[in-house]
């Protein structure tokens, strides 16, 4: 299959700006500048791309919501990539950036911003300096800065690294961050579309969302519409890790790839490591509940995993053998959420740390059965009440683990000695 | 008015304007929505979570738009997803809001529960305690246990100074971002913030030094647990052993309202002392927001070195008297000199004592003879004529207004105006500034004009010349003019920096024919609500002073007077050369401010004060006086808001209040009896001598109606601690223009100060040390130094660098001021700060010490 933004395995040095011309790059900018900033959005509104961020919100919609008039509009691309086990985006901006600029690029001419800012996770200098190169070569040959190709439209483009904190994927807390803020998110509305950076009409789109503009812009809506399912058009790139042979991102069309395939699948994860059984699954990172064996028939798409309780979100997807400690393994994602829990509203900020105590306790062979009934209960109290998703994240792996592996908690209380509360 | 939308909150049916959010609303029906970082003068955060209700919309049918009805034909409610932020959720037409479903209830619970895996509880030994949202909500709403059974609570640090005037304690901190907020929205001091993340998450402070703000006191107010508290407050006292006692601020002319909280105490040798300072709402003067002036400064009141007895005047040194020997010796001196002699007051104290004050010279001795001991700005009888009109609020100002304000820095002179001035413009309204430099308010200004040196009342006659003409002139005075002429309302604040008496008087006099000139629709700026001239007052009576006729051409009511007395500088010069030989001197230190040569050739100085000024100390006799904590009185503000203020501690010493030594001094000179009560006197005195006070008395100044935002009740978590207001409003009096036309007034000329090679001018900072703030500890180390700001480029000519100390004379003086560079001042102007009052553009000498 020929790749469609995980280009480099097909064409090499795909990252060159000349290289990306000679195998059809920029031409759906000039594709888009052909047919106007509102048949863009027209475009790709018809082809449905649902976001690669995580929520799937639809990219042609949220480009409608941006107010017409004058004022000052940014297009933000999210770099952020913090989610565990999500390294897509960074492979992508690597290894084919110009599709993501021309992306960004087609954006901004649609809903008339003039600046674009990519906000970077902070530990991806690498993959940020090839995009520097990228956005130097873009402006030397009139791809960015005043008057782009010719057609009137200018816009610039800057790099923006944050400081390494998960909650600045969260659009609004990266907006702040962007602006030199602390970076919380803020309760929406105002949505971005409405008030963003610097008070502004923005649109903040996940590196790989924006990857697949160009190619439907040159192919048309009709063409990604035909790819996918009904509910998922097109294709995803998925970022397989955990007990597999063969880790690493692939890019698969959405509802025709099962989990099983991907994890036993030649092209893919090629099995399970030591030929060990296999036992659950996050299908997107920490954030979304825990799948076991009956849910590996389902195939990879926005809907896929509905019936199980779970998402694809991002998919991030951690695979994990017979040999794993659950209660151990939930732990760690709390542990991580805790970490990462801005402190801006009550539940998340003191429920992640309750739970992570009460599973250290467990896992230390000192919890009750009372204990495992607490964290279904404090997980239950951050439910439907924080500021962002963030909370609600956190309660995913405290849920369905308690839910999928009762025996696994119960284990751990019953071989436990009481002492009293540390 | 905005449009109203119609809403039902647990069933109660109500109009609200659109845009409220659902907390504010359902307050107005009593449906109290607990809260914690919500806080109605500041933008919504949706950060605690407490607030959650439920929410639902009417259903409306996709395709026809038009409502789903129910069986019983009411409408179906979609109630969406989940629980809502009330704070964050505005309301919008059909509402409808549940806050007493069980899952409501339960979110409560969680959210306490949660709060209080966090927080201390010790309560026991927290200055909020009693009167703290946190505690008060736990008890309504929380488990009476929690399931959280580990220890390990934040280990953060308890006692962080952020300032001199501010602790934090970082245990008791529920992050809900009040403090901040207050900070960056309304005081535009964005000076503490949040560090780090999660629950290490804490308040820092990001100035230096820290907490630079002259607001900082009202965070400890609004903050709903005891993690911030104040330098003089905290470890003081419990919230249940207050008894708080309405005032009004003893400083500057806004007239804010506060509450002293008093508490009688052993450690204080059995006396009833002031505890802290509060805010009390009065949404017409203050809201509920105080300067750190107004809040730190009481402490005089409790000085040690209080005069408590008489003195008088006995071989060369002074020596404590009793009061009859005082007053005798007064009275005889005063009687002996008749119409010459003199009396000088400061701008301070209360309209009764004033009354007193001048009723005693033009009734008892027949002299006019009597000023302010420092007169800064003119424009009493011009404010009378048309100054802003009664029952404006300068909370009404927004959109299609324009504020005007000419030669003042009212962040350091008038902070509450400030503040009032900036959210108006925040709201819309078109601001002018004009000044010599730049001030804190230029950055809110639509129009900003720094003027010339000295160009000040050409500026602005230029301006009114504009205005009268207006022929649509493009430049930027032709545009303010027309800015003015045509808004809706206008009100134009004027002060006195860089300028002299005579130029204040031109000033106010252009000003309020400005107001005057008529729009297309024939409407001017005077005599309307919202409409009018202020001026930047000195102090917190100057207005009262004015009114009461201390002054020696404008008896009480400005009524002249056929043959006007001494001005102040008259009596000075008097005092030097002899012409006058009597003089009264009442709550002022001219000799202190420099204003005075120590008694000169003076037979026979008085002199009534609550310290031994240096004024006092070359006096024959000195009267110890109350300060305004230990009686009851009024205060006139800048706004013409006569003001009651209570007494809330005991007299120290033998002091009394002035109007009773003025009025038992006038009775051994044979007027009439001393009047029982302060309320007599301004009902005997005051509201039958001066006609704008005629329909006042002690009650009709201290009603009280409704505010809004309703803060101040049992609810203490909604809207801080700050007091709510059960002792009076103030009632304002109405300016002649009120009553009909007035006429335009003759602008007289005046020639500006000759400014020399590098003009010089005074500028004035809140904390300018002072007889009363120099008492205030806590103060002092943000006390203004003595400095002298140079632009570099000037510094450079006079070989001058930051730290060095120099000699700047003027008027005579030679100030000791420390030079800095590079700071306020712009090129060709240095400015003085620090120092007390010197008027008008000098032409100062600069030397390096
Ligand atoms: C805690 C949290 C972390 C997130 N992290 C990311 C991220 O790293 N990258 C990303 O693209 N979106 C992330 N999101 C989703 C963004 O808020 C936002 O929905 C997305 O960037 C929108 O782009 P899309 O519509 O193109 O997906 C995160 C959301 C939350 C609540
Ligand atoms: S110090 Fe007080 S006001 Fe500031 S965030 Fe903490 S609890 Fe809120
Ligand atoms: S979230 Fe509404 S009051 Fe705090």
């Amino acid at each position: 299959m020929t790749h469609i933004i995980l280009r480099h395995h097909d064409v090499e040095n795909i990252h060159e700006l000349s290289v990306y011309q000679a195998n059809g790059g920029y031409e759906g900018l000039k594709k888009a500048f052909s047919l106007g900033p509102k048949a863009v959005i027209d475009e790709v509104k018809k082809a449905v791309v649902r976001g690669r961020g995580g929520a799937g919100f639809p990219a042609g919609l949220k480009w409608g919501f941006i107010p017409g008039g004058d004022m000052q509009k940014y297009i933000v691309i999210n770099t952020d990539e913090s989610e565990t086990g999500t390294f897509k985006d960074r492979e992508i901006l690597e290894k084919n950036p110009h599709q993501v600029i021309e992306g960004a690029l087609i954006a901004a001419y649609a809903v008339g911003a003039t600046k674009i800012y990519n906000y970077w996770r902070g530990e991806y200098m690498d993959a940020a300096y090839a995009c520097e190169k990228a956005i130097k070569d873009c402006y030397a040959s009139g791809l960015l800065g005043e008057n782009i190709l010719g057609s009137g439209f200018s816009c610039d483009f800057y790099n923006h690294f944050g400081a390494g904190a998960y909650i600045c994927g969260e659009e609004t807390a990266l907006l702040n961050s962007l602006m030199g803020d602390l970076g919380q998110p803020w309760s929406k509305p105002p949505f971005p579309a409405q008030e963003g950076l610097y008070g502004k009409p923005t649109v903040v789109n996940n590196v790989e969302t924006l990857a697949n503009i160009a190619p439907i812009l040159v192919n048309g809506a009709d063409w990604y519409v035909g790819l996918g399912t009904d509910q998922s058009n097109g294709i995803k790139v998925v970022c397989l890790s955990g007990h597999v042979n063969r880790p690493g991102n692939y890019e698969i069309e959405m509802g025709k790839v099962t989990y099983h395939q991907l994890i036993y699948g030649e092209e893919y994860g090629q099995g399970m490591r030591d030929d060990k059984g296999f036992k659950a699954l996050l299908p997107s990172g920490g954030s979304g509940p825990v799948v076991t064996a009956d849910a590996l028939d389902a195939d990879v798409s926005f809907e896929g995993l509905n019936p199980f309780g779970s998402m694809m979100g991002s998919a991030s997807i951690i695979v994990m053998d017979e040999d794993t400690d659950m209660v151990w393994a939930t732990e760690k994602m709390t542990h991580f959420f805790k970490h990462e829990s801005c402190g801006k509203c009550t539940p998340c900020r003191e429920g992640t740390f309750w739970l992570e105590k009460l599973l250290i306790k467990i896992n230390k062979g000192r919890g009750t059965q009372e204990d495992i009934q607490k964290l279904e209960r404090v997980a239950t109290q951050i439910q439907g009440k924080c500021l962002c998703a963030l909370g609600e994240f956190a309660t995913s792996p405290v849920l369905s683990t308690i839910k999928h592996f009762m025996d696994e908690y119960k284990a751990k209380v019953n071989t436990a000695v009481p002492v009293p509360a540390d | 008015m905005s449009d109203l939308v119609t809403i039902f909150v647990d069933g109660i049916e109500l109009q609200v304007e659109q845009g409220a959010t659902v907390v504010d609303a359902s307050k107005r029906v009593d449906v109290d929505i607990p809260v914690f970082c919500h806080h109605p003068k500041l933008e919504p955060v949706g950060m605690c979570r407490m607030c959650l209700v439920e929410i639902g919309m009417p259903m409306r049918d996709r395709a026809t738009g038009e409502p789903v009805l129910e069986e019983d034909g009411s409408p179906q409610i979609n109630w969406g997803r989940g629980l809502q932020t009330g704070c964050t959720v505005r309301v919008a037409d059909g509402m409808r809001v549940r806050t007493t479903t069980d899952v409501v209830d339960e979110a409560r619970e969680n959210v306490i529960e949660f709060l209080l895996t966090s927080h201390p509880l010790d309560c026991p030994i927290c200055d909020k305690g009693g009167e703290c949202p946190l505690q008060n909500l736990t008890m309504a709403h929380g488990l009476g246990e929690s399931a959280f059974d580990f220890d390990s609570k934040m280990q953060n640090e308890k006692h962080v100074p952020l300032g001199e005037l501010i602790f934090l304690d970082r245990e008791r901190c529920i992050q809900c971002a009040r403090c901040t907020r207050f900070q960056d929205e309304i005081a535009d001091d964005p000076v503490i913030g949040f560090h780090n993340r999660g629950r290490a998450l804490e308040i820092v402070t990001l100035s230096d030094p820290g907490f630079d703000s002259y607001w900082s006191g009202n965070t400890t107010d609004i903050c709903p647990v005891g993690a911030l508290t104040t330098a003089d407050f905290r470890f003081g006292a419990r919230p249940w052993e207050l008894i708080p006692v309405a005032s009004i601020s003893p400083h500057g002319p806004e007239g804010a309202n506060i509450t002293m909280s008093t508490r009688q105490e052993a450690k204080s040798g059995g006396r009833v002392v002031i505890k802290r300072i509060m805010p009390r709402q009065n949404e017409l003067v203050n809201e509920i927001w105080i300067s750190d002036h107004t809040r730190f400064v009481h402490h005089f009141a409790d000085a040690a070195d209080r005069l408590t007895k008489p003195l008088i005047r006995k071989g060369g040194v002074l020596v404590e008297t009793d009061w009859d020997t005082a007053l005798t010796t007064v009275a005889e001196k005063l009687q002996a000199a008749g119409s010459s002699a003199a009396g000088l007051s400061g701008d301070r104290p209360s309209n009764e004592d004033l009354f007193a004050f001048q009723k005693l010279f033009r009734q008892g001795l027949k002299s006019h003879h009597i000023d302010l001991a420092a007169s800064r700005i003119a424009g009493g009888d011009v404010t009378a004529q048309v100054g802003i009109a009664s029952g404006s609020n300068l909370l009404d100002l927004g959109r299609g207004d324009v504020i005007v304000v000419v030669a003042s820095d009212l962040h350091e002179e008038a902070p509450i105006w400030w503040l009032r001035v900036k959210q108006a413009a925040e709201r819309g309204a078109q601001l002018v500034v004009l000044n010599v430099r730049p001030t804190r308010l230029d950055k809110f200004a639509t129009h900003l004009v720094h003027y010339p040196v000295g160009e000040a009342v050409a500026t602005v006659r230029q301006l009114l010349g504009a205005a009268q003409i207006s022929d649509g002139a493009s430049d930027q005075i032709g545009k303010i003019a027309e800015a003015i002429v045509g808004a809706t309302n206008v009100v134009a604040f004027y002060g006195y920096e860089g300028l002299t008496y005579a130029e204040t008087d031109v000033l106010a006099k252009s000003l309020a024919n400005l107001l005057q000139v008529k729009n297309s629709d024939g409407h001017s700026h005077v005599g309307r609500v919202n409409n009018g001239l202020i001026a930047v007052w000195p102090h917190n009576n100057t207005q009262g002073a004015w009114d009461m006729g201390i002054h020696p051409a404008l008896a009480p009511g400005y009524q002249s007077v056929d043959q006007p007395g001494r001005s102040a500088a008259e009596i000075y010069s008097g005092v030097q050369d002899g012409t006058v030989q009597t003089l009264f001197v009442m709550a002022a230190d001219p000799v202190g401010d420099g204003l005075m040569n120590g008694r000169g050739l003076l037979d026979f100085l008085v002199v009534q004060e609550l310290f031994l000024t240096e004024t006092a100390k070359v006096a024959d006799v000195v009267l110890p006086a109350q300060s305004w904590a230990e009686r009851d009185g009024t205060f006139t503000n800048g706004e013409r808001r006569v003001q009651r203020y209570y007494p809330a501690i005991q007299p120290v010493g033998e002091s009394r209040p002035d109007w009773q030594i003025i009025e038992q001094i006038g009775h051994k000179m044979g007027l009439d009896k001393p009047h029982f009560a302060a309320s007599l006197v301004f009902k005997k005195g005051i509201a039958a001598g001066v006609p704008q006070y005629s329909d006042m008395d002690y009650r009709s100044i201290a009603k009280v109606e409704k505010q809004y935002p309703d803060v101040g009740g049992e609810d203490l978590y909604y809207g801080g601690t700050s007091y709510e207001n059960k002792h009076g409003l103030g009632q304002q009096w109405t300016s002649a223009a009120e009553s009909g036309d007035v006429a335009m007034f003759t602008v007289p000329d005046v020639t500006p100060s000759a400014a020399g090679a590098l003009p010089v001018i005074r500028t004035a900072a809140l904390y300018t040390p002072g007889t009363l703030i120099n008492r205030s500890d806590v103060l002092s180390p943000r006390m203004a130094q003595p400095t002298l700001h140079l632009h570099a480029a000037d510094a450079d000519r006079l070989s001058i660098a930051t730290g060095d100390a120099v000699i700047v004379s003027v008027n005579g003086q030679s100030l000791q001021l420390s030079a800095h560079v590079n700071g306020a001042a712009p090129q060709g102007l240095a400015l003085i700060n620090g120092v007390s009052y010197a008027a008008g553009v000098l032409d100062a000498k600069i030397e390096t010490a």
